[in-house]
Order: structure tokens, then C-alpha cells, then sequence
């Protein structure tokens, strides 16, 4: 794909929401690079950006949302999902993207997570994960490792954490992937494989918190963080998404775990209809 | 008894309140319906699941209120009218997302089949006790619309009336009604509603990269892209400029609040429906709504038989609450009676607009049943004393 | 510290002049560029935008492969690369 640039523009700027950057992440935050990868998908996809709807939640993930220059909803603390849900039965046609982070998707959205993968409706879900809940100032979450440190686990973590791609693959979830963001290119790859495919697409991505998770565990700045995935990583396409949890230390698997097919919510109810339709 | 070739209910129909209110939607064309199980409201998503398909809607079954509520305010941001509906446990649940509805200017209906409360109550049984949430019940300063049927037939009309407002102010429309209008059955003539009744969403005028989602217009309304047209708004429950984007100033806190509040008091005299009944000349005023109202009626009924001048002022719409009537009627009537089934909530508004000018009396029922005509009766008789 | 191989299609990619532009008003000072650089054409300045942060700079801009890996890893979309007759490929 070839672009030609004729100003001295970035050439993912049409994009985003240009005057409200630089936006607020913060310096070495991974939410950036993920959208990156997320805009960078979607030109490889193919995709109409006129016909995508971004839903987030809250929380610095969420905040993706008013950065990227699509049909974008920022709604409230856990509920994307449904939101989406009900953009997606409204208009088919809309190809709807959920972007948000751990505590939002897994903790308070739990519910919503699991019902979505269960309908296997069609939508493409980015959940990042930190490991903590950033905007309000670093507190444990779902996927908090046990015993790490945070503004609610003074003493380390006690509360044992979600395998994020293990609850959802349990659910019913036909695409289930993770990346760090620092695996870029597979990233974006996933991200696009995801856009197209039907059915409910979940992508982990590892991302570090700078300022707060890895300051409040001593895991050094962003790049150092970036070089633990470096070496704790291994690409393991196929695994078993059972045993792929994320411990503090040790290795992080990453990949993708699902890939499989089966109807989703809209076939299902367009059976419904004709079947309705013909009895009247 | 007939259908149209689409599937449209026409014709006279004994049914039940329930039954009318999703009839009603599906005339005002409604075509999403997310909601859950909950007595006395499960008829609504019963006859929903049955005959959207038939209309080629949308029904979806969510795990919860919270999804319902939500998946409501996405189908109508893709274009679709959308109702929920539910009852008093319920309607807790949804309280937040109602916010963000109210925030986003999202057009909906949700209907609340009121049960006894608090907290699991009386399912089975009327009551009357949620009418100051359905004002208050979400965080945060706004206005609601709050409609109160009173019969089947009514119900039927008014949730059109619902979905008519919620498009006309971009706003989330309570149909506030009682288990025993939900569940007595009734003759109800249905209708198609045709384009000339019906209200749509205002559109945007100016071209993607000129529209602004919250630019209003005069009468403080914004026009309302939908998703997929190309638009690339966005919109967040954040406090926002009109641009859509957040805005974290009290600056923008008061433009903000000031115009979600004003676009439903500024045309509150569009929105305010009333029935009276012997008000013009009457010294004691019964205010009631649902269905307390109808056994008001046959208390101020049986009231001027005996001689005194008794009316009955039946508040169809109650949020906003009709301030300029009460306060009229005080000048002119000794008392306003007010039956409700709770122990005093919209009492306190009538006592509010009244001002001392007229006394204020409550005539309480706890709930699990209606008034007898006799308690009200005998309220009107103490209070001409 | 260098964290990435050669790039495998090397030899096969065009690796027409590029050049490195960077947004100096969005860079947070990150880092994120200089350490995924496969060729050390990109280092730390001591220039700083008007937010404080270190900027980085193209020090060798003659090493610039055109891959894209500082645009792809910014969070903050403050650089990429356009090759110097005018096209990208991604």
C-alpha cells in the first residue's frame, strides 16, 4: 500500500482527531502505540473508516475513543459492550470496535464480557491491559498478578487475577489473541484479521503503565518495561488458552490462541425473522 | 380485529396494559427492544419477543437492566427508535445508564410497570413509590419527561407520545405506569400512526467536517447524526463543548447543564398533558395520576353528589411537574387532595406550588392494592371543613 | 541496546533515502524511537519542546531504512518516515 504524502502531515492523522492531540497519556503509556496499531489495521483491512463505530469505556483506554476520527462513544464504566451490542443489532452494517482496558472489560463489564463472547455477536474487542486501573490512580484490577503492588494492594496483591483469553475462549469467543504492543506488527496484523472476521474477535494487549504500575513494582521506565516483554515473551500461536496466565514474573505467552467459526447472534436471529416473517 | 400487510396492529383489541404499551411502540415504530425479566413488565418483553420479528425489529434478551438499558441507547444511536421496559428493582439498575442517555441526548423510551418497593417488595403488586426516582434516580442535575397512563388504551397512546417527545427533545422518555394497569385488560383500539403523527430525530443540516453533534438548535435541541453516515462524531458522558469533545471547566459545566435542563423547562407547555375533570369551579382539587386516578374520579364523583364542588386534576404528564396549574388552582381552591399509592411523593410538589395559598392533603396507600373511593371521599370532606 | 534483528526482506525491501520527521509539540521524550531503531539512525537530543520533554533527533539520517518501526511503536504519533522522492510504503 502505497501513500503519497504530500504535506508533512503523519500519514495516520486523517485518523485522528488532530486538534485535540497531544492527548493524555502519558509519556512511554502503550495505549498510543495500540491505537497506532488499531489505525494502522484498519487501512490494511480495507475497512470504510466511515462505517466503523468505536465504543469505550472509562479509564485511560477508554479515552481512545475521542482520539480516533471515526463514529466514536465514550460511555460509562463497564458498559461498551452493550452499548455496542445494541449499535450492532441497530445498523449490521456498522463494523463495531470496542476499545477499552481490563478493569473496565473484566471487573464491572465482567457480566458483559462473558454474555458477549457467549452471543458470539460480531465485534472486534481491544482490551488493553495494564494490569491496573490507571486513570484513578493505579488501584489492583481483575488482572492484577498476585502479589504486585498497587494503590489498593499496599501489601501486595492478594486477590487472584483473570486469564483474560481463557475466560473468553471459555465463553465462546471465535478469535482470541494477545499481544504486547511492543510485538507491532503482529498487532496490527491481528487487529485487521480480527475487523474482518465475523463472529467475537478479543485482543489482549500488554501494555506498560509507566507512571504507575510499573513505578509502584519497580519494573523501570517504559522502555525497560518494554524489554521485560522482550524477554519474558513467547509466541505461541495454537496455545492452549488455559494456561497462558501473567504472573509478575515468568513467562508471558502471546499470540493467537483462537481462530474458529461458528454462527454468530446475527445469524442466528435472521433465522428468527424469516422464521417470523413467514408464519405472518 | 386486523393486521396490516407489515404486520402493524389495527383495529379494537382486548388487551392488557402490558400487551398495549408494546403495540403502542411498535405503531410509533419502534424496532429495538433490549430489556429482562421483571414482574409485572415481563408481558411487555413477552409480546416484544413475538411480534418484533414479525416488523422485522430487533428483540434482544440482556443479562441484565445495566446491558438493557445501554444496548437501548446503541440501537438508537444506529438509527433505531428503541424502548426497554421494567419495574422498580430494575429501574435501579438502569439509573446510571439513564444518565448517560440523558447526557449523550439519546431518544428512547423506558417504561417503568411500577411494583410496591423498596427493594424486592411486592412483585406482583401495585405501587406508586418510584415516581421521585424517575425524577431524581440518576446522578448529577437534569430534567426528565415522565408520562402516567392510566388505562390500557391510554398506555397504548402515550408510549407513542413517548417516542414522539424523546425524538422531538433528544431525550429519554419515562412511560411511568403501576401493575395494575400493566396487567388489568381492557378495550384497546389500535391504530397505525401515520408520518403526520409521528416524530423523527432532527437531522443534521450542515455536511460531515461542519457538524458539530451538540450545536444546537433554537430551541436548544442539536441535530443528531447517527453512526455509519459518515459523520465521525464523537460523544462521550464526559462534560462536553459542543463539539463533542470532554471539556473539564465549569465553564463548560454550565453551558452544558444550563441547556440540558432548559431544552425540556423552555418547552414544558409542548410537553404538559392534564385531564380535569370539574376544575373550573371547585373548592377542593383531587390530584392524581395513574391508577389512583380513576378511583379518584369516582370519589370526586360521589363527592358532588353531596354537594361539594370537587375536581379532579389528573396529571398525565408528571415530570416536568405542571407548576403553573397548581399554582392557579391554589388561588382558586381551598385544599388539593393527593391519593398516591406511597406515602407522599408527588404531594410534596403539589404542597411546593402551592404555596400556602391552598392546603395540601396526602391520602397514602403503602401499596399492594388501590385506594377505596371512601378514604378519598372522606379526605375531600375534611378538607372543606 | 538494540531490540530487534534485521529486518529478514532487508535486501528484498527498497530502501530508498528516507527521512525521519518528527512532531516536536506531541514527543513526550519516551524513547520509545531511539531503542526500536534497528539502525541507530535515531539518538536522544538535548533539545526540549516547550512541555519539557527531551526530544530525540535523526543523528545519522543516512541509516534510515524507511521501516517505519519509530512510527509504528510512538504512542504519541510525534514521527515517521517518508522516503525522500516523496512516497511511503508501508
Amino acid at each position: 500500500m502505497t501513500n503519497v504524502v504530500t504535506t508533512d502531515g503523519n500519514p495516520v492523522d486523517s485518523y485522528l482527531r488532530v486538534d485535540r492531540m497531544p492527548h493524555i497519556w502519558c509519556a512511554g503509556c502503550g495505549i498510543g502505540a495500540a491505537v497506532g496499531c488499531f489505525i494502522r489495521a484498519i487501512a490494511r483491512a480495507g475497512l470504510n473508516p466511515d462505517k466503523i463505530a468505536l465504543v469505550s469505556g472509562i479509564g485511560c483506554s477508554g479515552r481512545a475513543a475521542g482520539y480516533v476520527r471515526v463514529d466514536s462513544f465514550h460511555t460509562t464504566h463497564g458498559r461498551a459492550l452493550p452499548f455496542a451490542t445494541g449499535l450492532k443489532m441497530g445498523n449490521p452494517e456498522l463494523n463495531v470496535v470496542v476499545f477499552s482496558g481490563d478493569g473496565d472489560l473484566a471487573a464491572i463489564g465482567g457480566n458483559h464480557l462473558i454474555h458477549s463472547a457467549r452471543r458470539n455477536i460480531d465485534m472486534t474487542v481491544i482490551c488493553i491491559n495494564n494490569f491496573n486501573y490507571g486513570m484513578t490512580g493505579g488501584q489492583l484490577g481483575p488482572t492484577t498478578p498476585l502479589e504486585a503492588r498497587s494503590s489498593t494492594s499496599p501489601y501486595g496483591n492478594f486477590d487472584p487475577p483473570f486469564n483474560l483469553p481463557h475466560v473468553v475462549a471459555a465463553c465462546g469467543a471465535t478469535y482470541v489473541a494477545r499481544w504486547t504492543v511492543m510485538h507491532l506488527r503482529q498487532l496490527e496484523r491481528s487487529i485487521a484479521e480480527a475487523l474482518v472476521k465475523p463472529g467475537f474477535s478479543f485482543i489482549e494487549v500488554i501494555t506498560p503503565c509507566p507512571t504507575l504500575y510499573a513505578r509502584m513494582n519497580k519494573l523501570g521506565q517504559g522502555v525497560d518495561v518494554l524489554h521485560s516483554y522482550q524477554q519474558r515473551c513467547i509466541v505461541q500461536n495454537g496455545a492452549d488458552p488455559r494456561e497462558v496466565e501473567i504472573g509478575l514474573s515468568g513467562p508471558i505467552v502471546v499470540g493467537k490462541f483462537v481462530d474458529m467459526s461458528r454462527p454468530t447472534f446475527g445469524d442466528h436471529y435472521q433465522k428468527i425473522l424469516h422464521k417470523a416473517q413467514k408464519k405472518r | 380485529m386486523s393486521t396490516t400487510e407489515d404486520g402493524i396492529l389495527q383495529g379494537e383489541f382486548f388487551v392488557t396494559g402490558d400487551e398495549a404499551c408494546a403495540e403502542g411502540a411498535i405503531a410509533a415504530g419502534c424496532r429495538f427492544f433490549a430489556g429482562y425479566p421483571i414482574t409485572p413488565a415481563t408481558e411487555i418483553a413477552e409480546t416484544m419477543s413475538r411480534r418484533l420479528p414479525e416488523v422485522g425489529g430487533v428483540y434482544i434478551q440482556m443479562e441484565d437492566e445495566l446491558a438493557s438499558m445501554n444496548a437501548v441507547l446503541g440501537a438508537s444511536w444506529a438509527g433505531v427508535k428503541a424502548m426497554t421496559s421494567t419495574s422498580g428493582p430494575g429501574f435501579s439498575l438502569m439509573m446510571e445508564n439513564f444518565g448517560l442517555g440523558v447526557m449523550l441526548e439519546t431518544p428512547c423510551v423506558v417504561v417503568n410497570i411500577q411494583r410496591a418497593g423498596p427493594s424486592t417488595g411486592l412483585p406482583t403488586l401495585v405501587g406508586q413509590g418510584d415516581m421521585m426516582q424517575a425524577r431524581w434516580g440518576s446522578h448529577g442535575q437534569y430534567e426528565v419527561i415522565a408520562l402516567v397512563p392510566s388505562s390500557p388504551q391510554e398506555i397504548f397512546d402515550l408510549t407513542i407520545t413517548a417516542f414522539n417527545l424523546s425524538e422531538k427533545y433528544r431525550i429519554p422518555v419515562l412511560v411511568l405506569s403501576d401493575e395494575v394497569v400493566g396487567h388489568m385488560s381492557e378495550k384497546v383500539v389500535m391504530r397505525r400512526a401515520g408520518p403526520e403523527e409521528l416524530v423523527a430525530r432532527r437531522r443534521p443540516t450542515k455536511p460531515p467536517g461542519q457538524y458539530w453533534p451538540y450545536e444546537p438548535d433554537g430551541d436548544l435541541v442539536p441535530p443528531m447524526a447517527i453512526a455509519g453516515e459518515g459523520y465521525r462524531f464523537h460523544v462521550t458522558g464526559l462534560t462536553h463543548d459542543e463539539r463533542g469533545y470532554p471539556a473539564m471547566t465549569a465553564a463548560a459545566q454550565d453551558r452544558l447543564v444550563r441547556r440540558l435542563v432548559d431544552k425540556i423547562r423552555v418547552n414544558r407547555n409542548d410537553i404538559i398533558q392534564l385531564d380535569e375533570m370539574g376544575t373550573e369551579d371547585a373548592e377542593v382539587v383531587v390530584c392524581a395520576y395513574g391508577i389512583t386516578s380513576r378511583v379518584a374520579r369516582r370519589a370526586v364523583q360521589q363527592a358532588r353528589h353531596q354537594g361539594i364542588r370537587a375536581g379532579l386534576l389528573r396529571l398525565i404528564t408528571v415530570w416536568p411537574f405542571p407548576e403553573e396549574r397548581i399554582r392557579g388552582l391554589a388561588a382558586q381552591a381551598k385544599a388539593f387532595v393527593v391519593p398516591e399509592i406511597n406515602y407522599g411523593q408527588m404531594v410534596f410538589e403539589v404542597e411546593r406550588c402551592a404555596g400556602g395559598r391552598a392546603k395540601t392533603v396526602l391520602v397514602p396507600h403503602m401499596g399492594g392494592g388501590v385506594h377505596h373511593p371512601q378514604s378519598i371521599l372522606q379526605a375531600i370532606r375534611e378538607a372543606v371543613q | 541496546m538494540k531490540l530487534w534483528r534485521k529486518p529478514f526482506d532487508q535486501e528484498a525491501k527498497a530502501t530508498s533515502p528516507a527521512r525521519v520527521i518528527i512532531n516536536k509539540e506531541w514527543c513526550k521524550g519516551c524513547e520509545y524511537c531511539v531503542v526500536f531503531c534497528p539502525t541507530g539512525a535515531l539518538a536522544m537530543s538535548t533539545e526540549m519542546n516547550v512541555k519539557g520533554y527531551l526530544l530525540p533527533k535523526a543523528s545519522d539520517e543516512s541509516q534510515c531504512l524507511g521501516c517505519g518501526l519509530c512510527e509504528a511503536i510512538c504512542p504519541d504519533f510525534a514521527i515517521f518516515v517518508i522516503s525522500k522522492d516523496g512516497e511511503r510504503s508501508t
